[in-house]
């Protein structure tokens, strides 16, 4: 298992770009099935919908995420410790 | 005791007080048959329907065997789960956190079989009170302060339910755990409903759960993550099928878990905002309350104890072989890890729906079921979670914890390998079944309470999830120096009943510490001064008027004694005298007045 990750690793563009075909692949193959089993009008009109879905919904999660949590959620590990409560 | 009903939470009970006793090279195998005979009674119990193993307690009737489809389907999973994290912690010595771990089963067990509020109240304080033990048993003061919270949360959440429960009763006259009308909820409706929220980790009553079972012990964790959770899930779908706002509630937590999860630093912390995730699906679910929806429900809690058992399998195996939880301090470990890795990736697999994962049977159903039911807007919010869940649980989570930059210290990594035989058996007993369920759904379909006609596997199907995980992954390999983990704990609305603690503590001690001084000196200057003024009139008023009226009294009947002493001679003529005359004077007198 390690040498093949390492070998991945090793031709890191080659799996990139198999990664993109692959994406390519799966757009090709959603546009080509039947979709009238959808349950969203939605996702029968645009064959690559859960494509973009997909890929909003995550940088939505991430931006969301970056903002909440820079916005003062995330803090210091000490935060609750009773030493730097009582220098609060 | 009728008919042959054997209830799996007896053999937990016994068997667990059998280990102290059990010891050398009998203790493993002893540990191992014990939930295999769990498993075999609820195999057993599975051929038998309705209801067994009824008392008479006072008026209430006492079901301690209610088997039906749910019953039974909830049974099976949490038996398999016994004997999974039982095998996890075989090697194990402290007879005291199998002994807890056991015990919380067999609450989970009872509270599965019951068929009365009564008893299920207490076997769900049965399961909080021995589970706290699993946190407690990772030492440390961390785990010991987080177990006091969890126990107080459990407590507080049993009260509200025992306070539902009765006034229930004092309604309808019965103690009978069935369906509650939701559609006319009354006050006793909502305080059992908050009961079993505060066990399901509803938000806002979840921050309990990522507080607790990131500070469990390794094992403690993956026996936690399986059985308060999804018995909760059960009560709620025996209870509350079809409550409008377990909807709502159930679509806040898919989503709030996934914002927190992106956040999370900690490895099982993020596993445990993840739970709250998942049993929001499960909520939302039972909140939509169609058959299929149901269905889906219970599916997804059978294959989330799978999945989720396994996450905290491989992430326990990483505390418990580097004493780290930290994305901050791991990284890289597919090179000391690498087992451990792939049963992990299995999990993240599996709770990400990917085709021929556990999830990807289950979590459609539910989806489906809220597109069938016109609640688009909770179908498209629970998918949109999923997109969310392939993020953090998918790829965030393995990627930074065995492939991304390597933040271990010297000695973490000199530490890191793959665990012991049986940790590592267990966890590929999980891998396994997160397969065959993923792929042969056809049994567990069976098993759940309403027909399935459900197929996950349509081609539709297959090319949305494709096209939703290989665009995710897309963002995520773009876009993840933004969720490069960082150093920090996140703030949750625990922050209020913590900074609410500190403000009483405050308040006692600094206010009220005030007060207390402030009023201490000015009853000393004040009415220190006063009361003893008031005491000294008091003390004359006593001496001179009480004492002198009391005195005075007897003084004078001291003096009047005195006077008639004198008559007193002591001599019996005298006595005679005075007493002859005195009768002839009475005698005259009453002579005198018959003349007249």
């Amino acid at each position: 298992m390690r040498k093949i990750i390492e070998y991945l690793q090793a031709h890191l563009k080659v799996v990139i770009g198999t990664c993109y075909v692959l994406l390519a692949g799966i757009v090709v193959f959603a546009c080509i099935i039947d979709r009238s089993h959808a349950h969203t009008a939605e996702g029968r009109a645009l064959p690559i919908f859960w494509s973009l879905f997909g890929f909003i919904a995550a940088v939505i999660f991430i931006g969301v995420a970056r903002w909440y949590g820079h916005s003062g959620i995330m803090t210091r590990e000490d935060y609750y410790d009773d030493h730097s409560a009582q220098d609060d | 005791m009728t008919s042959s009903f054997i209830n799996p939470a007896l053999i937990m009970i016994i068997g667990a007080l059998l280990i102290p006793f059990i010891r050398g090279p009998l203790r493993k195998p002893y540990l191992f048959l014990v939930p295999l005979l769990a498993f075999g009674a609820v195999i057993s119990n599975s051929s038998l329907h309705g209801i067994f193993a009824t008392y008479q307690f006072m008026d209430w009737q006492i079901v301690f065997g209610r088997i039906d489809k749910l019953s039974t389907v909830f049974a099976f999973i949490m038996a398999i789960m016994a004997i999974i994290g039982t095998l996890y912690g075989l090697h194990v010595d402290n007879a005291t956190e199998h002994i807890a771990a056991w015990f919380y089963v067999a609450g989970s067990f009872g509270a599965i079989y019951c068929g009365d509020y009564l008893s299920l109240f207490l076997f769900l304080e049965m399961m909080a009170f021995s589970s706290v033990f699993l946190i407690w048993f990772r030492r440390g003061e961390k785990s010991l302060d987080s177990g006091y919270r969890y126990i107080l949360v459990h407590a507080t959440g049993g009260v509200i339910l025992l306070f539902g429960i009765l006034l229930r009763y004092q309604a309808v006259g019965n103690m009978t755990f069935n369906l509650l009308d939701v559609h006319h909820p009354q006050l006793y409706t909502w305080l059992i409903v908050i009961g079993f929220a505060v066990n399901a980790a509803v938000v806002p009553m979840h921050f309990w759960l990522p507080d607790a079972y990131s500070q469990a012990s390794f094992n403690g964790a993956v026996f936690l993550c399986a059985f308060t959770t999804k018995t909760a899930v059960y009560t709620l779908a025996r209870s509350c099928a079809g409550m409008d706002i377990l909807v709502v509630l159930g679509v806040i937590m898919a989503l709030y878990g996934v914002v927190y999860a992106i956040m999370e630093n900690d490895i099982r912390k993020l596993l445990g905002w993840s739970i709250i995730s998942q049993v929001g699906y499960m909520v939302a679910g039972i909140g939509i309350g169609t058959e299929l929806a149901i269905d889906g429900a219970i599916a997804h809690a059978v294959v989330h104890i799978l999945y989720k058992s396994l996450l905290f399998m491989g992430t326990g195996s990483v505390l418990y072989m580097t004493g780290k939880t930290k994305f901050t301090e791991l990284g890289g470990l597919y090179k000391k890890m690498p087992g451990t890795m792939v049963f992990t990736i299995i999990g993240c697999l599996s709770i990400s729906a990917a085709p021929f994962f556990a999830a990807y049977i289950s979590k459609s159903m539910i989806i489906t079921a809220g597109f069938e039911s016109h609640l688009n807007w909770a179908a498209w919010l629970l998918m949109f979670g999923a997109a969310g869940t392939f993020l953090y649980n998918g790829l965030k989570l393995p990627y930074f914890l065995f492939f991304g930059k390597n933040n271990c210290s010297e000695e973490t990594w000199a530490k890191a390998a793959d665990p012991t035989w049986n940790m590592m058996m267990a966890m590929a007993a999980g891998s396994a079944l997160c397969i065959i369920v993923g792929t042969f759904p056809g049994f567990l379909y069976r098993m759940l309470p309403y027909p399935v006609e459900y197929n996950p596997y349509t081609v539709y199907h297959l090319a949305e999830t494709l096209q939703l995980m290989g665009f995710v992954a897309l963002a995520f390999f773009w876009l993840k120096k933004y969720m490069e983990p960082e150093a920090k704990i996140c703030l949750d609305v625990d922050w209020f009943f913590r900074m609410g603690g500190r403000l009483f503590m405050w308040i006692a001690s600094h206010p009220l510490q005030w007060f207390d001084t402030a009023w201490g000196e000015a009853y000393r200057v004040v009415g220190l001064r006063s009361l003893m003024t008031t005491s000294r009139f008091w003390s004359w008023f006593d001496w001179h008027g009480i004492d002198g009226v009391v005195d005075g009294f007897a003084r004078s009947i001291r003096a009047v004694g005195a006077r008639v002493r004198v008559l007193q001679s002591g001599q019996i003529q005298y006595s005679i005298y005075y007493a002859a005359s005195f009768v002839a004077i009475l005698l005259i007198a009453y002579v005198l007045s018959q003349l007249s």
